[in-house]
C-alpha cells in the first residue's frame, strides 16, 4: 500500500500494474508529483524520511481514507533522499467503483502529503541548502477536509 | 538507547544517530543526557513543534522509556 524508494521509479508501469485485473472497479484516479526546477534556483531536493516510521503513518492516513470514501484500493509511492528536477518524487493511486470517490481520495491524500507527512525537506539551490515546511497554501488545501 | 535526529534537529547537532545511557526512565532525563554538553541542541529540542516517538510511535508529555527505545526526535514535518 506505501512503497518508500530511494530511486527513480516509472509512474506509468506503477499505474499499469495498478490498473490491471480490475474488473470490478470503474474508476482509478492518480496523481504524479515532480520536482520542480525554479528556474535553476533549486538544483537538488532532499527528502529525509523515518523508514518504518513514515510508513505506518502515511499508511494510516491511507486507511483513513480508503474509509472515507470507500475505496476499493489505494496505493502511495514516495521518494526519499535526493531528488533532481524533472524526477518524480510522488505516485497516488485510487480505485473505486465510481470516478467521484477516486479523484476525491486522490486530492485529499496529496494534500494530507503534502502538509503533513512524516518528511523533513532540504531544498539545495545556489545559495545553500534551507529546510522547507509547508506552505499557508498547502495548510489551506488540508483544513479543506475537517 | 538509540536516539535518533531528523531534519534541523540533525543540523544543529552534527549527527544522526547515537547511543545513550540506557538509565534514563523517561523523555526528559534522556533530554538532559543528550543536551548536557550542546546547549544549542539542547534549546533545538524544546523549540515549538518537536514531536518525539518511542519505538516509531509518537508519543506526548514526558512518557516512560525502557533500556533498548529507540527515541526519535522530529522537528515539524514537512510534508512530502
Amino acid at each position: 500500500m506505501i512503497r518508500l524508494v530511494a530511486e527513480p521509479f516509472e509512474p506509468g508501469a506503477e499505474l499499469t500494474r495498478f490498473c490491471a485485473g480490475r474488473a470490478e472497479t470503474g474508476a482509478v484516479a492518480s496523481f504524479v508529483g515532480i520536482a520542480r526546477g525554479e528556474a535553476g534556483q533549486a538544483t537538488a531536493l532532499e527528502l529525509e524520511a523515518y523508514p518504518g516510521f513514515t510508513e505506518a503513518e502515511i499508511g494510516r492516513f491511507v486507511g483513513e481514507a480508503v474509509r472515507r470514501f470507500g475505496l476499493q484500493d489505494a496505493q502511495v509511492i514516495h521518494r526519499h533522499g535526493p531528488i533532481a528536477p524533472g524526477e518524480t518524487i510522488v505516485l497516488v493511486m485510487t480505485a473505486a467503483a465510481h470516478r467521484r470517490e477516486a479523484f476525491e481520495a486522490c486530492d485529499y491524500l496529496m494534500d494530507y502529503l503534502k502538509s503533513r507527512a512524516p518528511f523533513w525537506k532540504k531544498e539545495h539551490g545556489p545559495d545553500g541548502a534551507r529546510w522547507v515546511e509547508p506552505t499557508a497554501r498547502d495548510l489551506a488545501d488540508i483544513s479543506r477536509w475537517d | 538507547m538509540q536516539v535518533l535526529l531528523f531534519g534541523r534537529l540533525r543540523d544543529v547537532a552534527g549527527w544522526r544517530e547515537r547511543s545513550f545511557d540506557p538509565s534514563a526512565t523517561h523523555i526528559s532525563a534522556l533530554k538532559a543526557l543528550i543536551g548536557a554538553d550542546d546547549a544549542a541542541l539542547a534549546a533545538a529540542l524544546e523549540a515549538p513543534g518537536v514531536r518525539v516517538s518511542v519505538d516509531r510511535m509518537l508519543v506526548k508529555g514526558d512518557a516512560a522509556l525502557h533500556p533498548k527505545a529507540e527515541v526519535a526526535f522530529l522537528p515539524p514535518m514537512s510534508g512530502g
